[in-house]
């Protein structure tokens, strides 16, 4: 009986183990395919080479432009999802009456649950002809469009965890600051918020890393050209956008395939250094 | 004095405010943008002929059926794999293990598997399930893949379902000499299966609206046939609007038939997250006494 036991606690725990497996088995896969593109240029020619020419010939392998690309959407939907989504969490949390709070909330949801190659299918036949007839530009899938449908998906993502983080403010704290005075908007603006920033910068970096790592939206608006952006109007490649468009054209084992695993090795490190931030900022705040 | 003063920190926080809502109200605008674009556009494509059909003459007419098939089997595999795995694991994490350095290590891998971009999962799938296991591209490889991504969703679900049972239900099992295990099999996760449920239904619509995972490990472009073994290779409903939108010889002729797709997997996500929605809500006021 007791060995049973046994047996069945061993049994739950190594199958807790295959997620470590998993991520364990993802990092060196990525990194031996990715890895041999090293014997063909440097490190820092790969990662700072400006041109990204994978089937010309003779052949460059520079990401530094599709860097360029990953980071520029990610920080211009940030300036658009950051507040919108921010702003929702407080409205649902502070101000909004319960039964408003109960339609809102669900609807925030539902975008989350909104495949992502429909909203990139939006951009392209809806928002990309309205961005050409409005602005006049050449083409519009560029970094704006790209930037304004991650924003949109990154919203819902910032909008539950600060949320929550708003939710965890004791109640006390926000009574003592009304108590003395102040009004509704002066404590959301210093006792609400201050005493959630924490978790409030959490939903903020995760928000960011969806957006770094989504594919399907960069793939289909953001213009796909391999340059660094001058204007909000230039189309972009970002790295998830390259990976996805090259890879079935990629041989297998040939220098391009192992170029595309590589992005990938880059793209995964970016979304591992946020999520650690993530892990690190929140550990640091539940210790207090 | 003071009475301007006050009404100057009132008029602030009515404005504010009306910022604030008007955030939230922009949320609402752009999901029923959405929704209404693709509706609008997609309702005239529906037709029986268009669900029960397989694409004809270059994608220009016929139906989705293939598509349809290929996604309900890559997204059912996928959660043959990730709701045993996830149910253990949580099973684990919330009443085996105790915390320490090993379980914060389990939960900092499951925390940063839910960060891996789709593409990264794509990637993976195409080196290991693919060319390592041999499996080529398969329901078998791409539903893995999905699988995987959909992991940390189930055990999270399934954990917040397991927490949600109250302690004194093991207690009375326990105490009239059930061991762990019985208690855990029939108390514990029977209690928590709703709540376990909601969380499937929830990683099974995310499977099937996915297109990076499985671009390259399980869905083609056309294949003339239906799905015959796990080792077929599938068309999915977001990789076909995928790829007629963006790479077909005809992208003009054939928008009436993206649209139409686009339309079939909103209403199949949106329906699953509504039913898993009121299932939860439904499950909320149960649970209250």
């Amino acid at each position: 009986m007791r060995r049973n036991e046994y047996l069945i606690k061993a049994f739950f725990f190594l199958t807790a183990c295959v997620s470590v497996t998993i991520l364990a088995l993802i990092m060196i896969f990525l990194v031996k395919e990715g890895a041999p593109i090293l014997s063909h240029v440097t490190l820092k020619e790969f990662l700072f080479g400006q041109y990204w020419y994978p089937t010309d010939d003779p052949v460059a392998f520079g990401i530094f432009p599709l860097i360029v690309g990953t980071v520029s959407v990610t920080l211009i939907s940030t300036l658009v999802s950051v507040p919108l989504g921010v702003m929702t969490a407080v409205y649902i949390a502070e101000i909004a009456t319960d039964n408003l709070a109960a339609i809102i909330k669900p609807l925030v949801e539902l975008i989350a649950a909104i495949p992502s190659v429909v909203i990139g299918f939006f951009g392209m036949v809806v928002v990309s002809p309205f961005l050409q007839d409005t602005f006049g530009v050449p083409t519009g899938l560029n970094l704006f469009n790209a930037s304004l449908m991650l924003a949109f998906m990154a919203t819902p993502t910032i909008c539950s965890v600060t949320e929550d983080a708003i939710r965890s403010v004791p109640e006390s704290l926000k009574e003592a600051s009304l108590a003395l005075g102040a009004t509704h908007l002066e404590t959301i603006f210093k006792v609400t918020v201050p005493a959630a920033i924490s978790g409030i910068s959490t939903a903020i970096i995760l928000g960011m890393s969806r957006a770094v790592g989504e594919t399907m939206v960069v793939l289909m608006v953001a213009g796909g050209a391999a340059m660094n952006p001058h204007s909000l109007f230039d189309p972009v490649r970002p790295m998830p956008a390259s990976i996805a468009a090259e890879m079935g054209e990629a041989a297998f084992g040939s220098e391009h395939y192992n170029a595309l695993f590589a992005t990938g090795v880059v793209l995964f490190l970016f979304t591992l250094g946020f999520n650690l931030f993530a892990a690190w900022i929140a550990g640091r705040y539940n210790r207090k | 004095m003071t009475g301007n003063r006050i009404q100057y920190r009132m008029a602030k926080q009515k404005i504010l405010f009306g910022l604030f809502r008007s955030a939230a109200v922009l949320n609402g605008l752009a999901l029923f943008a959405v929704v209404y674009f693709i509706t609008s556009r997609g309702f005239s494509a529906l037709s029986w002929e268009f669900l029960s059909q397989a694409p004809r003459d270059s994608m220009t007419k016929g139906g989705i059926f293939p598509c349809i098939i290929g996604t309900l089997c890559l997204s059912g595999g996928a959660i043959l794999f990730a709701l045993p795995v996830g149910v253990a694991t949580a099973v684990y994490l919330n009443e085996y293990a105790r915390p320490g350095k090993i379980v914060g290590f389990i939960r900092m891998a499951i925390n940063n598997l839910a960060g891996v971009p789709s593409i990264v999962f794509g990637l993976f799938g195409l080196a290991f399930f693919c060319i390592i296991l041999k499996m080529g591209v398969s329901i078998l490889a791409g539903a893995l893949t999905l699988g995987v991504m959909s992991l940390p969703v189930v055990i999270g679900s399934s954990e917040e379902a397991l927490k949600s049972v109250p302690d004194t239900y093991r207690e009375a099992s326990l105490g009239l000499g059930a061991t762990k295990w019985q208690t855990i099999f029939r108390v514990v996760i029977p209690t928590a299966l709703p709540g376990i449920l909601t969380g499937t239904i929830l990683a099974l619509s995310r499977a099937a609206g996915e297109t990076a995972p499985i671009m390259f490990t399980g869905a083609v472009f056309f294949t003339p046939k239906l799905p015959e073994s796990l080792m077929s290779e599938v068309m999915a409903l977001p990789y076909h609007i995928y790829i007629l939108a963006t790479a077909g010889i005809n992208i003009e002729q054939t928008r009436p038939m993206q649209y139409g797709t686009a339309l079939v997997l909103v209403l199949l996500v949106l329906g699953m997250n509504m039913f898993a929605m009121i299932l939860r809500y439904r499950l909320r006021r149960k649970m209250k006494p």
